[in-house]
């Protein structure tokens, strides 16, 4: 920053804005689409005035709505449903995943009694797994053997699994930055393990923690195939709903793109407020082997 | 002598959660799948009653026209979308790698695509290659020309398929390679321009091998990950039409649910794991090289001075 702030040939700005404007497209032409009617989308002259109504956000929500909007004939409750078990399947997903990731971390880092090539080797090796890979043998071992298919606890298990690895490889990087000398301090103060843990290391690794919690509810929040395999009806996801309602022939766009916009709103707001944790998270996980 | 020993534990306290939950919900899963690869399986079964066939599977498979099929068409489309996305994302990282306004917003925007479910996103790009409605056929036919069969003519859907996954992962490329440029050593740059070193030089000769490392390893990554994309092109194709964009993900989620044969999906899966195997293996042998030859250069420079 300390450099002085040159004029910048103007057709970098003009790439610069093309580049924001080809990734915000997509999503904004989701948005716009979301917010009309089903005529206005089908008819063949495209113009940009429209009248922007919410009417496919309330077919999309009606269950969970304190009122009936009036032109819902018949009201789907899947979609309702499927939010709230989205809701409890990520969110729980992400505090189990954190707390246990965190404890895991520190522990390779701070008393070394395992090679740490060995550990960031094998958690390399397991974030590498495809969830396609895991599908039969998740299907069949959590019907079969655990008896928790079709419940949220059984998501809520391999989306756990999933994502420790990945959650232990960044954190390990934060917490080899935490000076030793501080711990040893509050060590020779009278602090137990554990209190020093929760008192002294786990304030100093906020970033990290707040990079690994994000992308954990990504991967829990967004994940299909699993949660299509492990889900029964009452505990389907929001993708997994999505991806049952276009397989049939007529699509209707406007609700589809509705409930694709709801899905897409959580990622989208932590985008928006924590994209620097973010960024530190996708670097340091993949510059620091 | 009763605190000595907690501490002892700690460690192992520490790290046992972690490590139940892995090893019940990760690495028996896996070994349970190189089991079921050797089996006859259907999902109505429990594993104990499916027969044991030995390598069946796997020869089955590899005499299956489909399956040769579906692995060239997994290693067609990560080849292309990597190389594709190296050369945009380090291309426009070269090029904005200056003090501009407006940068942080990029950066900011750039995540979005990643950050929405794979799902959404192909979503969307199903409603923009949409022969009627969609935006691309729209324009076309607004300029007088013909609509293209974006994802119903086999080559033109893995075309379209490659544009969605391009759309959607350049970003990563792109931030990863402007922060190795952002760390790299000011000296060696100001260097190269006092000996007089054009624009080009500097990013060939001084740029590009700098960043050498951390691209090696991104590209590693991305090709990586390219292997196990899946719910974008289910959403946008299905596999279809025909076998055109039908990735092995695909193929082994379809075995397993449309034609009830866990035992070869799960063979199926196995191969991909090995692919997969040898790919990481190959980063971080990598990653070491590189640690343990810059500490020897670290060490010699130390020497001289």
């Amino acid at each position: 920053m300390s450099a002085p702030v040159q004029r910048q040939n103007p057709a970098f700005y003009a790439l610069l804005a093309c580049l924001i404007v080809m990734s915000v497209g997509p999503i904004l032409m989701m948005l716009i689409t979301s917010l009309r009617l089903n005529v206005d989308i089908m008819s063949t002259t495209s113009s940009l005035l429209f009248m922007p109504t919410l009417r496919n956000y309330e077919t999309a929500l009606c269950d969970v709505l304190w009122y009936t909007p009036e032109h819902v004939d018949f009201c789907d409750p899947t979609f309702g449903r499927a939010l709230g078990n989205s809701l409890v399947v990520a969110i729980t997903s992400t505090v189990l995943t954190l707390v246990l990731g965190t404890m895991a971390a520190y522990a390779i880092v701070r008393f070394r009694f395992m090679g740490r090539d060995v550990v960031s080797l094998t958690t390399l090796m397991m974030r590498m797994v495809p969830p396609a890979v895991l599908l039969v043998p998740v299907f069949g071992i959590w019907t079969f053997q655990f008896g928790i298919n079709g419940t949220k606890g059984g998501i809520i298990l391999i989306y756990v699994a999933m994502n420790l690895p990945f959650v232990i490889w960044i954190l390990q990087s934060f917490i080899v930055q935490v000076p030793i000398q501080l711990e040893e301090s509050a060590r020779m103060d009278g602090a137990g393990p554990f209190q020093v843990f929760f008192l002294v290391v786990l304030p100093l690794i906020k970033p990290g923690l707040a990079a690994a919690a994000i992308f954990t509810f990504r991967v829990a929040w967004n994940e299909f195939l699993l949660g299509n395999a492990l889900s029964d009806r009452n505990s389907r996801t929001v993708p997994v709903t999505i991806v049952n309602s276009i397989t049939e022939f007529d699509i209707d766009w406007g609700v589809i793109m509705a409930t694709g916009m709801l899905l897409a709103i959580p990622p989208i707001i932590f985008t928006l407020i924590a994209s620097r944790q973010i960024i530190t998270g996708m670097t340091a996980g993949a510059v620091k082997g | 002598m009763q605190t000595a020993n907690a501490n002892r534990l700690t460690p192992y306290l520490f790290l046992a959660p972690a490590a139940i939950v892995l090893a019940v919900a990760l690495m028996y899963p896996i070994g349970y799948m190189i089991w079921a690869s050797f089996l006859k399986w259907n999902p109505s079964q429990r594993i104990g009653e499916a027969e044991f066939v030995g390598l069946r599977n796997y020869i089955f498979l590899l005499q299956d026209p489909a399956f040769r099929e579906s692995f060239w068409v997994t290693v067609k489309f990560s080849a292309i979308v990597v190389t594709l996305e190296m050369f945009l994302g380090v291309g426009l990282a070269l090029l904005l790698d200056r003090q501009l306004r407006g940068m942080t917003l990029l950066r900011t925007v750039f995540i979005l695509p990643m950050m929405i479910a794979p799902i959404v996103v192909g979503l969307m790009w199903r409603y923009m290659y949409h022969p009627t409605v969609g935006i691309f056929n729209r324009t076309l036919k607004s300029m007088g020309f013909d609509g293209i069969p974006w994802l119903s003519d086999g080559d033109w859907a893995f075309a379209s398929v490659i544009i969605a996954d391009v759309w959607q992962w350049t970003p990563f490329i792109f931030i990863l390679s402007l922060a190795a440029l952002q760390s790299m050593p000011k000296s060696a740059m100001e260097a190269a321009r006092i000996d007089g070193a054009s624009g080009w030089q500097l990013i060939w000769y001084i740029k590009l091998p700098l960043m050498m490392p951390v691209l090696i390893v991104t590209a590693l990554l991305r090709l990586i990950d390219a292997f196990k994309v899946l719910e974008v092109i289910l959403v946008m194709t299905n596999g279809g039409p025909g076998l055109s964009t039908e990735i092995l993900s695909i193929r082994i989620s379809r075995t397993a649910s449309e034609f009830r044969d866990l035992g070869t999906a799960a063979a199926m899966s196995n191969m991909l794991l090995i692919l997969l195997l040898v790919l990481t293996f190959a980063m971080f042998l990598y990653s070491k090289i590189t640690e343990i030859r810059s500490a020897r250069l670290r060490i010699a420079a130390e020497g001289e001075s």
